[in-house]
């Protein structure tokens, strides 16, 4: 290479700072800007959309927070013009709302049943914890039984029937329940509908249009109404299990439908090299077909968790309480009836739906995003 | 051809529910053999079934299962509370799910008669009555001329209400709502001068009112809605029993016996009160209790009025007078047969 003299050469050793945006565009001025004033449509839509904030924001925190009865024994707390929420109405049920009727000095059973559940919970969802399937095991088979003995009461425990069981205690029975049977029964409804089999294709076809041909107020209705008068005298099923086995049939026919849905979305190919690689069908289904098609519901598959969690209410029409029912029936008690109390009770029972329901949703949002191989737009 | 199947299957469901609803004649002895009573009641009345702070049920309703537990073992507490929706009440009773329904149930004849089902009394007599502000200065439903009134529609309420205001030659503006909710806003919200709906309830909605005490309950019942235990028909002793709970509490209140002085007046030398409380005769056997079956039933529980006061009284926020009520020696209309 040619040399050039030093002198005429001009070559900076460093780079030349950056300068700062223009004011126009960085910042919280230009975030603003860029955001909520690019135009006059939008400065208008933002103005608009601020004015209401600003009316509804304010009187919401006033009931809440700033008006809002904490502490009470009765209704007389909660009495009075310009009172917001009775929160003393939910601190004095509170137990109630969990438990429902369990008997107080029996609740650590279902604290200690909750723990146990929360101790398989998280180390499953988190991706980067090991034992993995011993932990599934854990979960499907041993928590299961573990919280059938603790909840029900065997082996020398006092035994505590269903009827005394409420709140959030049967909401999440009925949920979790719901959503682990359903789950693979609905995997094999949607691989029996698929099938060539005509029989078993017949049986899914069958069950399945059921299933999501009759309300659940009906399931519910007919196993709580009709079901006593065809059984002999004498023999009673448990209102709490009938309705069990009524949430996770029907749940299990939307969860079938739904996995269908990603089990055609796989392209031909897809079966046809699980085959060249002389996998057999159930090999084939587990680690090709499955986590494929199950990749591309999950939106559909959580959806149908939630709406199940939602529907749990509808156990109230058997004279179940989950935390919905008995919160209302509480709403009864003489000693807190007021003006303020139906709508507390209400916002609290819709805040914990919330927690647990957006819970579900994020949690399958990362999961989404962990799972994004590359087939999204 | 699938007519013929489908009557079939009816005609079987028909004889399977009347096969269940016959069977369980005893009812005593099954009550006793599992050791406590299954009772039915609302899934939450205020003063007639309702959870309190505890969660334990409290309510005339629930106090007259107690009674009869008391009755059958002794003790108040051998009974437990299935809530049961108005829809599913009758089935649970049929199916012998419970023992005795005791849910604020109107006693009509088609109930009594066509369901297989007995009402064993009136614990309560309930009515349509008419809630007003005090301001509005009105002390008599004949008063209400002119007036716009509150109500759901579609109900019984609504055409009672025609029925009166034509009777008594009165006019008013309908002020209708599908929903009880919204009934109770319209109301609260000043859009109409009267609410009707059943007297037990207007007391309950008064409570959730922004202002309970500047409304009153005109003393005007205009309709028959008589509430009462039921059980199943054809076993005459378990109907016997719970009739004479009822009875029993009634007569105890009539002669002054409440649950703190029932040990004193078990010394009574008068023959009414020795009669009730076992002392002579042997009226437990006749229903196949023990003779302290009635004595039990006010220590534990205590007399009607103790039970009214103390559940949906004066003294309770709801504040129901006593009305019809009170014993008949007092104007009212409970009325029980004497002990002899």
């Amino acid at each position: 290479m040619e040399t050039l003299p030093t002198s005429i050469r001009y070559v900076r050793s460093e780079e030349s700072p950056t300068m700062a945006p223009p004011v126009s565009t960085g910042g919280v001025g230009g975030w603003l800007k860029e955001n909520l004033f690019a135009s006059t449509r939008d400065t208008i839509l933002t103005i608009v959309t601020a004015l209401f904030l600003l009316w509804i924001i304010p009187p919401i925190i006033d009931w809440a927070f700033i008006s809002a009865v904490w502490t009470g024994d009765s209704r007389e707390a909660c009495l009075g013009p310009g009172t917001g929420a009775c929160w003393a109405f939910v601190e004095a049920k509170f137990g109630q709302f969990i438990y429902g009727r369990y008997p107080i000095e029996e609740r650590w059973r279902v604290n200690l049943s909750g723990l146990l559940l929360i101790a398989g919970l998280v180390p499953i969802a988190i991706p980067s914890v090991p034992y993995k399937r011993e932990n599934a095991l854990y979960l499907l088979v041993v928590f299961p039984i573990l919280a059938f003995i603790l909840l029900t009461g065997q082996f020398g425990l006092e035994p505590v029937e269903t009827a005394l069981w409420g709140g959030l205690l049967v909401t999440l029975v009925v949920a979790i329940v719901g959503i682990v049977v359903s789950f693979p029964l609905g995997i094999l409804l949607a691989l029996g509908r698929r099938s060539e089999m005509p029989i078993v294709k017949m049986f899914s076809v069958i069950f399945i249009e059921f299933w999501r041909g009759v309300p659940l107020i009906t399931v519910l209705f007919m196993s709580s109404v009709m079901l006593p008068l065809f059984l002999p005298d004498g023999v009673t099923f448990d209102k709490l299990l009938r309705a069990l086995i009524g949430v996770a049939l029907f749940s299990s026919a939307y969860m079938a439908e739904v996995i269908r849905g990603g089990l055609q979305a796989i392209p031909k190919g897809q079966y046809e090299a699980a085959n060249a690689m002389a996998l057999t069908f159930w090999q084939g289904t587990r680690l090709v077909i499955m986590p494929q098609a199950l990749k591309l519901v999950i939106p559909g598959i959580v959806n149908t968790f939630i709406g199940l969690f939602k529907d749990t209410s509808l156990v109230l029409i058997i004279g179940l309480f989950d935390l919905l029912g008995i919160v209302q029936q509480n709403m009864n008690d003489q000693n807190w009836i007021s003006p303020a109390t139906p709508a507390t009770g209400f916002v609290f029972a819709a805040f914990v739906f919330f927690i647990f329901c957006f819970g579900m949703s994020r949690y399958s949002a990362y999961m989404e995003r962990r799972l994004d191989t590359g087939h999204k737009r | 051809m699938n007519k013929k199947i489908l009557s079939a299957v009816v005609g079987i469901a028909a004889v399977a529910g009347m096969g269940a609803s016959a069977a369980s004649a005893a009812t005593l002895d099954d009550v006793k053999a599992k050791g406590f009573v299954q009772c039915g009641v609302s899934t939450g009345l205020a003063g007639f079934s309702a959870p309190n702070d505890a969660g334990d049920w409290s309510g005339i309703d629930v106090d007259l299962c107690r009674g009869i537990a008391a009755a059958v073992f002794g003790d108040a507490t051998a009974v437990k509370f299935s809530p049961l929706s108005a829809k599913e009440r009758f089935t649970a009773l049929q199916s012998g799910e419970i023992d005795v329904l005791s849910r604020n149930t109107t006693w009509t004849m088609s109930r009594d008669t066509q369901l297989g089902l007995n009402f064993a009394g009136v614990n309560y007599y309930d009515g349509q009555g008419f809630m007003v502000r005090k301001s509005l200065g009105v002390n008599s439903a004949l008063q209400l001329s002119g007036a716009s009134v509150c109500v759901q529609t579609g109900t019984t309420t609504e055409l009672n209400l025609t029925d009166y205001f034509k009777a008594n030659d009165m006019t008013y503006n309908p002020v209708v709502f599908e929903k009880l909710e919204e009934v109770n806003a319209a109301y609260d919200a000043n859009r109409c001068d009267v609410y009707t709906t059943d007297q037990s309830g207007l007391y309950s909605i008064r409570l959730g009112l922004s202002a309970p005490d500047e409304h009153m309950v005109l003393p005007e019942v205009i309709s028959k809605e008589p509430l009462g235990p039921v059980v199943r028909q054809g076993d005459d002793q378990w109907f016997n029993i719970v009739k004479w709970v009822h009875n029993a509490m009634l007569n105890a209140e009539e002669m002054g016996i409440t649950s703190a002085n029932v040990d004193e007046m078990a010394n009574s030398t008068d023959p009414n009160v020795m009669r009730l409380l076992g002392k002579e005769g042997t009226f437990g056997e006749g229903i196949g209790l023990g003779n302290d079956w009635a004595y039990n039933v006010i220590k534990e529980v205590g007399n009607y009025g103790e039970v009214f006061e103390a559940n949906v009284g004066a003294s309770t926020p709801l504040g129901i007078a006593r009305g019809v009520n009170a014993l008949w020696s007092k104007g009212g209309l409970q009325y029980a047969p004497p002990l002899r």
